[in-house]
């Protein structure tokens, strides 16, 4: 047996238009912990897509050779029938099944075609012991914590005689001391001699769990480091993610920062789908006139969250905080009173949050202050189609008439039809959030010269990216979010990526304490 | 074929729904060697049919924003033996007996529409709830009898327009209302143009423009000849021109008003409307009771055409108001549909049904086709969407798509 478990070679998986993978290699050894790191978007998902079967043999290019044989999987069957099996960020299981159920779905123990209970339970609680849960397997999943759940999917891969465990992401929805019981897992694993991948943004985690590391940037696979030869620290594998080149990819700009508009202080969520977890921490940041303001953060580390309760309470639980909006108090409960106190915000994600897919350009455009072209509620069509017709010219979208469907657009076009909405409510503060994600880098340098004049002509603007090049390319100010706090605030000439990128992976003592 | 699109807007859906229709009357008036333009079959499938359209017009609204409403006919049920009894046992006037009645539609609207928006129990269950609870309240309060309704009462279901003014032959109010419309379309259409070419938006030739006028001119005209030279004392139905007007109505809440469109954006997406800063509970809730209202006023209707108020008025009512909707295009996921293709929808079903009828195909077999129509109608649509994507089917018919699009659409529906 060699001690090498996993083989990639030159993988490459493309997608209409976008290279998501090109030539990614890796080296898995027998019995280790491999981490992968990248920036979101790297590809480190899509990797571990290939991997497991969920993107089948023949839609990507290149070799896996798993414990010495080529192998060709067409499914996620296949692959965890080989002894590979991925745990997802979104765990796969049943909240309304008991823990023995979740963990035999599919594997289920029979006697004469019906299913027995006893053997179910017996062999359940021996696998819970091997994770350290000491819970009833009668239990209903719902009515445990992520953390539990957590132990259970691993439960659920031990059963199914798991050689590579892939965790994506494992610590993400888990506090401190969830995380470090999950680690002991891990590493009690490795010691029964089950290799196992783990893809993590927290770099202090990877650094104390994993024996190698492999950096996956853009798409490629840029080197692989040996943690205890190496000697690697968190820096190090920062360098490692962000290292690559900035060209002049932003319009020439003179920012013209006023005096402040937006001021946010205390500002405290809590999640709306698991109670008493806190997504905003007491944030505190203010936005001056005329000034770009960067976020950056991990996914997961509340800013998109943070950004959707400031425009008008639309994600979460308030749970306390307050908005100045020109130095005064205001308190906007719904979306609409947002709006009318001059925010907008686009969404993050276009298809699902952005547009009505259905709608044309000039419905769409206008669909956000539908009162602004409206005599006693009925719509003026003419003042509809010039709007339309005037954002469509000054955003040069690429479009035969505003009468266009816009699920018919390219992303840089249908990112403009959603600006053009935004723009059309005229408002003071417009928050933008990933407005360049999944478009092209010529629609991108177009959409960072609206943003700029939109900065120009006086509006306080908030970009929110996981691209760091992207947010020290255009913006005056960032700050740096961490689990929901705010951890740091830099001004464009101190901001690099490393400094960046050490304030959004560390809660540190010190920014803990001032964003309290 | 792209002269035929200019002439009929670019919408083939609609496009392919209304060559059914014309498809549909031809083929049955040459099968009846024509019985079906007769104008006393006209006007029967007018009055006939125009309490199903006018639940329509609110189905395809609560299909838009993406609920169902299965408690119509009930609800239809339930106002229509309130008002028979208390224009019974009260006395009350027909007028004020009516707004009663819309105001017993709204306060049901209410109740289901609290549950759907509010609470968020989903539509399909709270009008399921809805269709035994009215079922009940009917022949609760009917005491399962069937109450008979006085003769003033009658003229909103099976009322005609009056004769007045000299003897032409024809009813000369259907012909001045058949008149007024063709008026009103030409105007209309002149206005848009001038509108369009102002702004730069002018799509399709000006000739397109008159030939579509005309003939939706000349469709006008015809119908209302036809119904005007029906036997005297008949002539437009009453019901038909509460239809009318509701379809007006309607039709520019719909795409006019900013209430209309936040119906489309709450269908279509609600997230992003709900981030658009549109109330989707209000819409959702606004959109239920109007439905509700819209059925109250169906029953009366038909409580009204048929004499009397009864235990089983209403029954499947809703399951043909929701076929009217998907054979008129709307999407089952919501966000799409127009008051105008539901008429149609509703429209191709009752010429099938009447034209059948005359044939004298038993209602076993009308059943049937009507079934296999409505799935057609939406295969049909289906077919079209995956038209983006590759399929077998999409690939074998490829190259004669273009040229038979509008044939086919006659054919399948």
């Amino acid at each position: 047996m060699s001690d090498v478990i996993l083989e990639m070679r030159n993988i490459t998986k493309e997608f209409p238009g976008v290279k998501a993978l090109e030539n990614v290699s890796m080296v898995v050894r027998r019995g280790e912990v491999h981490a992968i790191c990248g920036e979101n978007g790297a590809g480190k998902s899509t990797l571990m897509k290939v991997l497991s079967g969920v993107w089948p043999y023949g839609s990507y290019t290149g070799e896996i050779i798993f414990d010495g044989k080529p192998v060709e999987f067409k499914n996620i069957r296949q692959s965890e029938h080989a002894g590979i099996v991925i745990i997802h960020q979104e765990l796969a299981l049943i909240p309304e099944l008991s823990i023995a159920e979740n963990i035999f779905l599919g594997n289920e123990y029979v006697k004469n075609g019906v299913i027995d209970w006893v053997e179910t339970n017996r062999r359940a609680r021996e696998l819970l012991e091997h994770v350290g849960l000491n819970d009833e397997p009668q239990t209903a999943i719902k009515n445990i914590g992520v953390g539990k759940q957590q132990l259970v999917e691993i439960a659920k891969a031990l059963n199914k005689d798991v050689r590579l465990l892939i965790l994506d992401e494992p610590t993400a929805a888990l506090n401190e001391e969830d995380s470090q019981h999950l680690l002991g897992l891990i590493d009690e694993l490795r010691r029964k001699g089950i290799t196992c991948i783990i893809i993590s943004h927290k770099l202090n985690e990877i650094e104390q769990i994993a024996d190698s590391i492999t950096i996956i940037r853009d798409g490629q696979s840029v080197e692989t480091l040996d943690v205890k030869g190496d000697k690697v620290d968190e820096d190090r594998i920062i360098r490692g993610m962000v290292g690559r080149e900035m060209s002049s990819r932003f319009p020439d700009y003179t920012p013209n920062v006023g005096e402040t508009f937006v001021e946010v202080r205390n500002w405290t969520v809590e999640s709306p789908v698991i109670p008493g977890r806190l997504v905003c921490k007491g944030s505190n940041f203010y936005v001056r006139r005329g000034e770009i303001v960067g976020f950056a953060g991990l996914m997961g580390a509340g800013r998109t969250e943070l950004m959707r309760s400031i425009f008008g309470q639309s994600y979460g639980i308030f749970r306390g905080g307050e908005l100045y909006l020109d130095g005064k108090k205001v308190s906007l409960k719904s979306v609409p009173a947002a709006i009318d106190a001059g925010i907008g915000y686009v969404t993050e994600d276009r298809k699902v949050l952005g547009l009505n897919l259905l709608d044309d350009i000039k419905t769409t455009t206008v669909s956000a202050k539908l009162k602004k072209i409206s005599k006693r509620s009925v719509v003026d069509r003419r003042a509809e189609f010039e709007a339309a017709e005037g954002y469509r010219k000054s955003l040069r979208t690429k479009t035969p008439t505003v009468n266009e469907g816009v699920g018919k657009l390219s992303g840089g076009n249908q990112q403009k039809v959603v600006l053009a909405k935004w723009l059309f409510t005229d408002p003071d503060l417009l928050i933008l959030d990933e407005p360049t994600r999944g478009i092209d880098v010529g629609a991108k340098y177009e959409i960072y010269g609206i943003v700029q004049e939109l900065a120009k002509s006086g509006k306080a603007v908030i970009v929110v990216s996981s691209e760091l090049p992207e947010l020290l390319g255009l913006s005056d100010r960032i700050y740096t979010i961490c689990e929901g706090a705010i951890t740091g605030c830099l001004a464009k000439g101190e901001a690099t990526q490393e400094n960046l990128m050490k304030l959004m992976t560390t809660l540190s003592d010190r920014s803990a304490a001032a964003s309290a | 074929m792209k002269k035929l699109k200019d002439i009929f807007g670019g919408d083939t859906r609609q496009f392919g729904m209304i060559f059914a229709l014309v498809a549909l009357i031809a083929l049955f008036q040459v099968m009846t060697n024509g019985l079906v333009l007769k104008p006393e079959n006209v006007i029967n499938i007018f009055n006939g049919n125009s309490y199903i359209l006018v639940m329509a017009i609110g189905m395809v609204l609560v299909i838009i924003a993406g609920h169902i409403d299965l408690s119509v006919g009930s609800v239809a049920a339930a106002v229509g033996i309130v008002v028979a009894l208390l224009m019974r046992d009260t006395g009350m006037h027909w007028v004020l007996a009516v707004l009663v009645g819309l105001a017993f539609g709204a306060l049901i609207g209410a109740w289901q529409g609290f549950w759907v928006a509010y609470v968020g129990i989903p539509a399909f269950i709270v009008t399921l709830s809805g269709m035994m609870v009215f079922r009940g309240v009917n022949q609760l309060i009917g005491k399962s009898n069937t109450i008979p309704v006085k003769e003033d009462f009658q003229v909103i279901g099976a009322g005609y327009l009056p004769e007045v003014g000299p003897n032409t032959g024809y009813n000369n109010l259907t012909v001045l209302l058949g008149l007024i419309l063709v008026a009103a379309v030409v105007l209309g259409a002149i206005r848009t143009r001038r509108n369009q070419v102002k702004i730069g938006a002018a799509t399709g030739s000006a000739t397109a423009m008159w030939v579509r006028t005309g003939l939706i001119s000349f469709a006008i005209l015809a119908v209302a000849l036809l119904m005007a030279s029906g036997r005297r004392g008949t002539s437009f139905p009453v019901s038909g021109l509460i239809l009318g007007a509701l379809v007006l109505i309607y039709g520019f809440i719909s795409t006019r008003t900013i209430i209309g469109r936040h119906v489309y954006a709450v269908g279509g997406n609600r997230h992003a409307a709900e981030l658009s800063g549109v109330r989707s509970k209000r819409v959702n809730f606004l959109v239920m009771m109007n439905m509700s209202i819209l059925a109250a006023l169906a029953g009366m209707m038909f409580v009204a055409r048929s004499n009397a108020s009864g235990p089983f008025d209403g029954v499947g009512w809703e399951l043909d108001a929701i076929a009217a909707v998907f054979i008129g295009g709307a999407a089952v996921t919501g966000g799409v549909g127009t008051v105008i293709g539901s008429i149609v929808g509703g429209l191709v079903m009752a010429v099938l049904n009447n034209g059948l009828q005359l044939l004298g195909v038993g209602a076993d077999l009308t059943q049937i086709i009507k079934g296999l129509v409505l799935l057609a109608a939406v295969a049909f649509d289906v077919y079209n969407k995956m038209q983006g994507r590759p399929s077998i089917i999409g690939l074998l018919t490829r190259g004669s798509k273009k040229g038979t699009t509008p044939d086919a659409a006659g054919k399948s529906a």
